[in-house]
């Protein structure tokens, strides 16, 4: 069964592989498959992990008491977990052209709730922290604590953090020292798309070693 | 002989009395308190005591909790004898506690504290350790308030060129011209994402100009919900255009969560429809030079946006024109001239001179000794 398994695994493996050529049947098989299959497993996915504990425990949790013959003992505590319920319902209302408009309410309360979520936590992690970094190192300057090379460093990020927040100033024409200054920030940006780049690239190549090693060890070493 | 056995039974009775007095002496731990925990959603209590002395025998202590007059039972693993605090995280709302701290010797004796006063965990409106955090929220607010206030009332908003936007039209026009359809990937992220707003707002004007134009426009979606804000956004745009019979729902199509399932399936839609013209606007991982890359293979002029700075370079590297970051943010209020996107735009701007303000301010108290700044935006983190 196990070397069924990496059969499979390597024939689609080159399927995908063969896009590198060109467009293909097997590439197109191998992309029907891999899209199928993964919606399948997200619908799967979504019934345990969110339906069923979110929606339908909840919404069974709450109508029991009412159900004839259960004794009403939980009372009418419940009822209000059949609100949100209700409201996610309203995402179905697309499947009627008349009654489109109604999901405008579950977005808004989810575009909403995701801003409310996010918007400090941007402020924090982007802008606190990143203020706090900046400013640190100088306390070690005043300590006497820090090496020229760390000095260097600390007014380099200075620098840096200006001048790129100065390229990102739209409600001013860059013209004059704004202009210079920004041109430094999007040098900075581009020296640091550099590194990102050959660090991640480092990464891709790290998975296709991966993938070239099963190919030969797992699967041609299975067949010799 | 006999000198001998005298000699065994001291010794026997010294060690039992030393054992004996030391674990009669184990203090046990004082001053133990335990509060509701400040700053937290109720879920749980603190509990504190004072540090022991270094010759106390103590190699570590235990916790025990009694649920209303039930049973002491023990909570969670020894602790190290350095230790003064411990928050009891598995608690149950409305339900009082009481703690007693156990010292632990290295020989197994043990010394319990007095029990602490029942205490019941519960939640708190306002974290007070973010009030800076919510001063900052405030006054960016009040910023971008202000110049939507100013921006509707007539005065004029100044954005400056944006490369990448500049060349919409032109990439709308070029599809337009050679027959072909745009392809819009808004990513992989969710209706909530910032860098997904931001891109269903572009999409809203790329959406009227393809009306004018009457250019297909295909947008493969890879969260349902996102698929639907997007239909109707994008059906909108047609008809405020004055085009309602252009707008074809099932060019606006889920095809799937996974990453790469998603990535192999718009690589295949790009291959085999040609589009002329790629927009990448949004929220991309690890699938954004897969995207980048087919898109430049087949000769579309590609426009890309995003806000994760890993994708960034690839999207340098293999598109025509790049939306860095904020540009992405500010892309609807460059495209649509609208005051209040206008307003909010120089609102943030003002944002960027405060935090000039508190860089500068920062460096000059930090090389002066004064901590203040950087203790507080600790805090808040």
């Amino acid at each position: 069964m196990e070397i069924f398994g990496i059969w499979i695994a390597a024939l689609l493996t080159l399927c995908i592989y063969s896009f590198l050529y060109k467009d293909n049947l097997f590439y197109r098989f191998a992309e029907h498959l891999f899209v199928g299959m993964s919606v399948g497993y997200g619908i799967v996915l979504s019934v345990h992990q969110g339906f069923i504990p979110f929606a339908w425990e909840p919404f069974w949790a709450a109508v029991k008491p009412f159900w004839p013959g259960v004794p009403r003992e939980a009372g009418w505590s419940g009822l209000w977990k059949l609100i949100p319920i209700g409201v996610g319902l309203l995402f179905f209302s697309g499947v009627s052209p008349r009654h489109t408009w109604l999901i405008r309410y579950p977005t808004a309360i989810l575009i909403g709730f995701g801003a409310g979520l996010s918007i400090p936590n941007v402020l924090r992690a982007n802008i606190f922290e990143q203020t706090r970094g900046t400013v640190e190192p100088f306390a070690a300057v005043h300590a006497g604590t820090l090496s020229g090379w760390g000095i260097f460093e600390a007014v380099l990020m200075v620098i840096g953090v200006i001048c790129t927040l100065t390229y990102f100033f739209f409600s001013v024409e860059h013209r004059g020292p704004l202009k210079w200054i920004s041109k430094v920030g999007i040098a900075f940006l581009m020296i640091g798309f550099g590194s990102a780049f050959g660090n991640t690239v480092m990464g891709r190549v790290a998975l296709l070693i991966q993938r070239v090693d099963f190919l030969i060890n797992d699967w041609i070493g299975s067949i010799f | 002989m006999l000198k001998t056995i005298q000699w065994i039974v001291v010794t026997l009775v010294l060690c039992i009395s030393v054992s004996t007095v030391f674990s009669q002496g184990l203090t046990p731990p004082l001053n133990v308190t335990a509060v509701d925990t400040a700053n937290d959603d109720g879920s749980s209590i603190t509990i504190k005591w004072d540090a022991a002395a270094e010759d106390s025998g103590i190699s570590g202590y235990q916790i025990l909790r009694r649920i209303a007059d039930g049973e002491l039972e023990t909570i969670g693993d020894l602790l190290p004898v350095g230790t003064t605090t411990y928050v009891d995280s598995a608690i149950e709302g409305g339900t009082a506690y009481t703690y007693v701290v156990r010292a632990v010797s290295a020989t197994e004796a043990t010394a319990d504290s007095e029990q602490t006063a029942p205490v019941e965990g519960s939640g708190e409106w306002f974290h007070t350790e973010k009030t800076p955090l919510f001063i900052a929220m405030l006054l960016f607010s009040a910023a971008i308030v202000w110049n939507i206030y100013n921006a509707r009332s007539g005065k004029e908003v100044f954005v400056r060129r944006i490369p990448g936007l500049e060349a919409v039209d032109e990439a709308i026009g070029r599809a337009t011209e050679m027959g072909r359809s745009i392809l819009y990937v808004l990513g992989l992220g969710g209706v909530s994402g910032v860098a997904t707003v931001a891109s269903m707002t572009i999409l809203a004007q790329v959406a009227r100009r393809t009306a004018d134009y009457e250019t297909p426009l295909r947008v493969p979606c890879n969260d349902p919900i996102v698929m639907n804000v997007v239909r109707e956004m994008v059906k909108t745009a047609y008809l405020e255009e004055g085009h309602p019979d252009a707008y074809n729902e099932e060019n606006i199509f889920f095809l799937t969560e996974d990453q790469f399932a998603y990535a192999a399936g718009v690589d295949g839609i790009m291959v085999r429809e040609k589009p002329a013209t790629v927009f990448l606007q949004g929220s991309f991982a690890a699938e954004s030079l897969i995207l980048a890359e087919t898109g430049n293979s087949i000769g579309a002029i590609q426009i890309a946006g995003t806000d994760s700075e890993h994708q960034l370079p690839f999207f340098i590297a293999a598109c025509d024109y790049t939306l860095i970051g904020e540009e992405l943010y500010a892309a609807s209020a460059y495209l649509s001239k609208e005051p209040m996107l206008l307003g909010s735009l120089r609102g943030q701007d003002w944002g960027k001179v405060l935090i000039f303000g508190a860089i500068a301010l920062g460096v000059i108290l930090e090389l002066s000794g004064i901590t203040w700044i950087t203790t507080l935006l600790q805090r808040v983190n």
